[in-house]
């Protein structure tokens, strides 16, 4: 790649060649606002019009976002027609947006509040008919609300990259277009995964989570023993949301604010993931020594789990039986700890703080009992926090409370990145086999944020062929050589998410229009940085294989007898549906 | 069907089939060839029944060896059709209907005399014209470029067309290099018939000079500009002077596949498109090594389904490739990256049609035609409040006011002209004082409209000018892809203030704003459509101020088309009391009052009516049914 | 989701299976099954997906994008009144008012009886013989609004033999 010398606003620069305008004016150090692109302006549409400049010689104004540069290219941003085209534009799509911003729940996020006031949009310059709007609120996970959507594609773009099934898509003509699932349905009548990737990219508060703070709100009011517990992911991006920079890890100044928050007992679904990976690496066994279906693959994340239901039901005996880590817990603490502590389990109140919008659906299921009450994302726990006054900067590290499902292990940590899951089963199942721990703990292969990983692990001279995939679109290759009875593995780790939870649809926004002070690369570099905050709490603990979590192997001796025990099974495992239909009759 | 593997074969078939179209036309002594228009607008007046029985009586009355009837394209002259032309006299029938095909066979075709009363009526001098060159709407065209063959020739027989000489352009460019092909089409001077009048040849050699496997050539045939319907004609005329324009571009830029994107709304012309390309790849003309050349072309069809927006040549590839139609932005141009993002030269119909006649007749003779910067013909959809509506071939440079009143006969009822649209609802309205510039694309442009694909719909005294700009604003709304937010919401804003506007609810300020909005629609929008949405609304604003100020300040609609501001009403000196109006009122709005009519006697029950302002929908039934012009608008 | 029958699946099956040569062309696939069917329901859009392998998000955006495609069954004479610029000047928009008065139907609307589909048309070429109006395919030229009401009682006199 060369170099290229343009001009902006008069001052030379030289930036390498092969960029938009947009990009190589950020490397220059302007920032030109847009909307619809994304990924640091790469765009394929150029459709909201508010990054346009003026370019000499082109023919009207030119949008930055897909415009490359070349050598001798002036360019004006600030030339009073930019300007005020830009202002224009954005003043435009104000006139069809449903403008409730105080009672809006992306407040704080709004990319076109936020480049509104950046370009000096005036407030009613344009106004006039809207397009009709419809507001859906039936699905568990999500809420979409044409009435704020701008049009820009991203959401579309976001599930067929990540997921491959295009759930999202433009409908209609003209001033009637809107971005729907087919037919204007309802998430809930869809074949959606309730993912909420599309939640993560939505710059305006077109697609939100579907919030149950006041679900929590009400518990805590009404006196229950409100039980709280919190995914690993969680931990790795809460400090996001409090200005901290990415790959801050937030664990203890998150449990301080939930005591804070007056709940009964602060746990960590860690725990939960230890006992699934009791009842996974039991199964897996179960299932190599009675030559059962393999390969086994893990049921721990509820994207996973639609996608599976609507698009491959003949997976389903591969799948394992295990509820997913908070559901495990949740059981547990209805049961177990309800039992210990002699608490009517009527009078407890499940919550799950979790990186995922799916959770909020998993825990609707007609499979599940209603063993978790409420799931809130990390932002809705955010948003908590900082309602409540809390000083996140403030706050003291405080430790999870220690009281029957206290102890956790590195192993239940990991399960927040792809490849968590295997490498806490491998180190299990290892012990299990070979009566010794594996010598190395950390197991390479699996890690990384590749989109396909595999492994082969020699066990007493057998070797043993895993594999791991995050994201639909990338698993979707390894599900047709299971469906196809090709598949090389015994056992598949498959996570919803592109990188596993960390990304989860549930996690704190990363939009670099509201992160100054973070990398140009950011949306590169994210994932990573979150990864490592749970590498390096694994690294930290003393315990690092699930089965050596004395907590676990207490549960087990007094309460569940052992793992796949007639108990077990009935608290901590569950049934899937074969039949599910995509486009149910009906709205 | 004959092969045609070699350019001899070609020549040899061209001089077979074209002595045998020479008989046709020229006829040996005691015969005669009939010929039947079989355009679209001809069709719906059953002109295929006509021919139907006029072959009927043929076989009936054994003239076989003595007469022939065909069909052919489209005469142009659509407000006359449907037309029988008889060879070799030329006697043009007009208005022609099935049982007046008995009276031809009977008194021309057996009698040998003309049939005079079908013969045209010029409108100036009431005398019958008997021959087609004789008649003002076709005195001062040029049909025989991009009209080549329509009206001449089957357009469902490959062999009249090689007869006429179809190919053998093809012939000569395959024996020339690509890069010569490429400088001939610069050097005519062709430019782009679609609209912006980008010059054919560089478009060409943007493509030629990408290297690729794979390229394509595409033919823009969804002809959406309302009023317009040059393409339609010229493809159910000849659809193989296209095919061949189309190969000729292939050859050129080193393209083996074309695709021919029509408007679904064009079933003939899809169907006779489909029916050349077959007979094409039958004879050896179309597919491998085609006349013994190491060139090898194939065409297919797409069809379109209904968008405006297709015709904007990016949405046009998204269509072919199955997607919405929504443009791309550009760079990176179709030349470079387009269909299936390889390099694709987009062509409208009219532009390919125009290729084989400079490759045949060369460069000069084409840029001949025409004015210093617009050469050869352009096709244009005559139609509105104009005497002769139909489809015309003129020269580039004849002036508006030829096209309006020389070959279009004027304005119908004694009306005034008042403005002529063309470049459909991306263009403007011309006025009074452009009607002796000369028509090019600079021309146009300098005038605030444009050339558009062709379409010029006349408009007189009874036009509300608002109204027209409301029209193209509605049409435009409906047919914005939604992609980008400047066309999509700003248009709809423009029709809202504009209806605000014939709704007598507009505000000077909202006058500012309308032009305001329209600038930046003009300058924010993502491709052409919604570039150029605005300037129905400019162009009208820019020549009849006035009248949008009367919609405003005195809330009256100067031509009464508005109905929220204008009213019937019935002259109390004029009506007769006949009670007509009333009884055709769906409204039930006009009643008797207990005036006597002027001039009639108390006893009869004859009284004078008057209309409702409050019921009254403003339908017109009343004025329609009204028999003594006592019923006028106000 | 009513369930297709399986001469309808066979049909298109065969449809798509038509242009297999042609890169499975979906405006292609879309207007045949336009043609022979009146409409493509959701049903035949998630079939068309499963065969082609294009999501029925993408198709059903297709479909509702064009106008000529429609979702829901059209009425038996479709009744499509032209305001190309040439027919709108010459009044065709009262035309069109007097189509929606007498069938009591709005544009893209289908009468109770399902007999009669009300399109407003985009310039069909006619401009000739404007204002014009099709019924099938027939075109009807320059209607003036009194025909309107005799066009509809041919209709419905051919109905009621």
């Amino acid at each position: 790649m060369g170099l290229v010398n343009i001009k902006i606003d008069g001052q030379a620069y030289q930036v390498e060649s092969g960029l938009t305008i947009l990009e190589a004016a950020k490397k220059c150090g302007f920032n030109i606002p847009s909307l619809c692109a994304f990924n640091n302006g790469q765009c394929s549409r150029a459709s909201c019009r508010v990054c346009l400049v003026e370019v000499k010689g082109a023919r009207g104004l030119v949008a930055s976002c897909v415009y490359p540069i070349a050598e001798g290219m002036e360019i004006s941003i600030s030339s009073p027609k930019a300007v005020a085209a830009r202002r224009a534009s954005v003043e435009l799509i104000l006139s069809n947006h449903h403008k409730n911003c105080l009672e809006c729940e992306k407040n704080g996020h709004c990319e076109l509040l936020e480049v509104s006031k950046l370009v000096g949009a005036r407030d009613g310059m344009y106004s006039g008919e809207q397009t009709p709007a419809t507001i859906d609120t039936l699905a568990p996970g999500l809420i979409r609300d044409t009435s704020k959507c701008i049009l820009c594609g991203r959401c579309i773009e976001r599930c067929k990259e990540a997921q491959g099934i295009s759930i999202l898509g433009f409908e209609n003509r003209g001033f009637n277009t809107i971005v729907a699932p087919v037919g204007n349905r309802s998430f809930a009548t869809s074949p959606c995964l309730q993912c909420g990737q599309c939640v993560n990219v939505c710059p305006t508060g077109a697609l939100m989570e579907h919030s149950e703070i006041d679900k929590v709100d009400a518990a805590l009011r009404a006196g229950k023993k409100v039980i709280v517990q919190t995914a690993p992911a969680v931990r790795a991006a809460i400090a996001e949301e409090f200005g901290e920079k990415i790959g801050t890890p937030g664990t203890g100044k998150m449990v301080a604010a939930l005591h804070r928050l007056g709940f009964y007992r602060v746990f960590d679904t860690n725990f939960g993931a230890d006992l699934t990976i009791m009842e996974e690496a039991n199964e897996l066994l179960e299932r190599i020594k009675n030559k059962g279906v393999l390969p086994q693959i893990t049921s721990c994340s509820p994207g996973w789990i639609n996608y599976l239901e609507y698009y491959y039901p003949e997976v389903i005996p591969h799948v394992s039986t295990c509820k997913s880590p908070h559901m495990m817990m949740g059981a547990i603490i209805k049961t177990y700890f309800a039992k210990t502590h002699d608490i009517d389990p009527k009078d407890i109140f499940n919550v799950s703080i979790m990186p995922c919008v799916a959770k909020k659906y998993e825990r609707s299921r007609s499979q599940m009992p209603d063993d978790v009450d409420a799931v809130l994302t990390t932002r809705e726990l955010a948003k908590l926090i900082k309602r409540s006054g809390i000083n996140w900067q403030r706050l003291p590290e405080e430790e999870f409370d220690q009281d029957l499902l206290g102890e956790y292990t590195g192993a239940g940590v990991i399960f927040g990145v792809t490849g968590g899951v295997m490498e806490a089963a491998l180190r299990t199942a290892y012990f299990w086999l070979t009566g010794k721990e594996h010598d190395k703990i950390d197991f390479e292969q699996v890690r990384g944020l590749e989109g396909v990983k595999e492994a082969a692990l020699d066990i007493n001279g057998t070797v043993v062929k895993v594999a791991v995939a995050s994201g639909m679109r990338n698993a979707k290759k390894l599900l047709d050589e299971v469906k196809a009875g090709k598949s090389p593995y015994a056992f598949i780790e498959i996570m919803c998410c592109p990188g596993g939870c960390i990304n989860g649809g549930g996690q704190p926004f990363v939009k670099p229009l509201f992160l100054p002070n973070e990398d140009d690369n950011i949306l590169e570099t994210y994932k990573a940085k979150r990864a490592s905050v749970l590498y390096s709490e694994d690294v930290r603990q003393t315990v690092r294989q699930s089965h050596n979590n004395k907590d676990i192997q207490k549960l087990y001796k007094e309460f569940l007898g052992k793992p796949g025990s007639e108990l077990a099974e009935e608290l901590l495992h569950t049934s899937y549906v074969a039949d599910r239909e995509k486009y149910p009759s009906g709205k | 069907m004959i092969k045609i593997k070699t350019s001899e074969e070609l020549i040899k078939a061209h001089e077979d089939f074209g002595s045998c179209l020479d008989k046709k036309f020229h006829c040996e002594p005691g015969k005669k060839a009939i010929v039947v228009c079989g355009g679209t607008g001809c069709l719906s007046s059953s002109s295929d029944q006509l021919l139907a029985r006029l072959q009927k009586l043929i076989k009936e009355k054994g003239l076989e060896d003595k007469v022939t009837a065909n069909i052919v394209g489209c005469f142009g002259f659509c407000s006359q059709g449907p037309f029988v032309k008889v060879f070799p006299e030329e006697t043009l029938y007009t208005k022609v209907k099935v049982e007046d095909a008995d009276e031809i066979i009977e008194k021309d075709i057996i009698g040998g005399e003309v049939v005079e009363r079908l013969l045209f009526i010029d409108p100036q001098t009431k005398q019958r014209v008997a021959r087609q060159h004789e008649i003002n709407f076709y005195k001062l065209q040029k049909r025989d470029i991009a009209l080549k063959g329509n009206a001449e020739i089957n357009p469902e027989d490959i062999n009249e067309a090689i007869g006429q000489g179809a190919f053998l352009a093809l012939n000569r460019a395959l024996h020339m290099d690509p890069q010569q092909v490429i400088d001939e089409v610069l050097k005519s001077g062709l430019r782009g018939r679609g609209g912006a009048g980008f010059p054919t040849g560089r478009k060409w050699q943007f493509a030629h000079d990408v290297q690729s496997d794979e390229k394509y050539v595409v033919c823009n045939g969804d002809e959406g500009d309302p009023g317009a319907f040059m393409d339609r004609s010229i493809i159910e005329g000849n659809p193989i002077n296209v095919i061949e324009g189309m190969m000729i571009e292939g050859y050129a830029i080193g393209a083996k596949n074309g695709y021919f994107y029509i408007r679904a709304e064009y079933p003939i012309a899809v169907n006779r498109l489909r029916n050349a390309i077959k007979q094409c790849e039958e004879i050896g003309l179309l597919g491998d090594n085609i006349l013994g050349t190491n060139f090898s072309f194939r065409c297919h069809i797409r069809l379109g389904a209904g968008a405006f927006v297709c015709g904007e040549e990016t949405a046009l590839l998204n269509s072919i490739e199955g997607k919405r139609g929504m443009p791309r932005p550009r760079p990176p141009f179709p030349a470079i990256k387009g269909l299936w993002d390889k390099p694709s030269v987009i062509n409208n119909v009219e532009t390919l049609a125009n290729v084989p006649y400079i490759l045949l007749n060369g460069a000069d003779k084409y840029a001949a035609i025409g004015t210093e910067k617009s050469k050869g013909t352009k096709v244009f959809a005559l139609g509105g409040k104009v005497n002769n509506v139909g489809l015309v071939e003129v020269p580039m440079g004849i002036t508006l006011r030829q096209l309006i009143f020389d070959i279009g006969g004027g304005i119908p009822n004694g009306k005034k002209f008042k403005a002529i649209q063309t470049g459909g609802p991306s263009g403007g309205c011309l006025t009074e004082k452009d009607l002796d510039t000369p028509i090019d694309y600079d021309n146009l442009i300098a005038a605030g409209s444009m050339m558009g694909s062709g379409g010029a719909i006349v408009m007189d005294e009874d036009n509300c000018m608002v109204d027209v700009a409301k029209f193209y604003m509605t049409f435009i709304c409906d047919e914005s892809c939604g992609k980008c937010s400047p066309c999509r919401i700003g248009t709809k804003r423009c029709l809202e203030l504009l209806t605000k506007i014939t709704d007598g609810k507009g505000t000077m300020k909202d006058l500012d704003e309308l032009k305001e909005l329209a600038e930046v629609i003009k300058s924010n929008s993502l491709c052409g459509l919604g570039q150029t949405a605005p300037n129905p609304i400019l162009s009208t604003m820019a020549a009849f101020y006035d009248e949008y100020v009367a919609h405003i300040v005195d809330k009256k609609c100067p031509a009464h088309v508005c109905k929220s501001l204008m009213q019937y009403k019935i002259l109390e000196d004029k009506c007769v009391g006949c009670g007509m109006c009333a009884r055709n009122c769906p409204a039930s709005a006009i009643s008797k009052t207990d005036k006597v009519p002027v001039g009639k006697p108390e006893t009869l029950p004859l009284r004078v009516h008057f209309i409702d302002a409050e019921k009254c929908v403003k339908c017109g039934l009343c004025q329609a049914n009204c028999r003594f012009g006592a019923i006028i608008k106000d | 989701m009513a369930r297709l029958q399986d001469a309808a699946v066979k049909q298109i099956t065969e449809i798509v299976n038509r242009y297999k040569n042609e890169g499975t062309p979906l405006m292609m696939i879309l207007s045949d099954i336009q043609k022979e069917y009146g409409y493509i329901p959701l049903e035949v859009q998630e079939l068309v997906s499963d065969l082609t392998g294009i999501p029925v998000s993408e198709i059903y955006g297709v479909v509702t994008f064009y106008s000529f495609f429609s979702l829901t069954p059209k009425g038996k004479y479709v009744v499509g009144v032209c305001l190309g610029t040439a027919c709108y000047v010459k009044g065709s928009q009262l035309v069109l008012d007097k189509f929606e008065e007498l069938l009591h139907i709005k544009p893209g609307e289908t009468s109770e009886d399902g007999l009669f589909t009300l399109d407003a048309l985009r310039c069909v070429g006619a401009c000739a013989i404007a204002p014009a109006v099709s019924i099938n395919g027939k075109v009807y030229p320059m209607v003036q609004v009194g025909q309107v009401e005799n066009i509809i009682k041919e209709y419905r006199a051919k109905e009621a033999n």
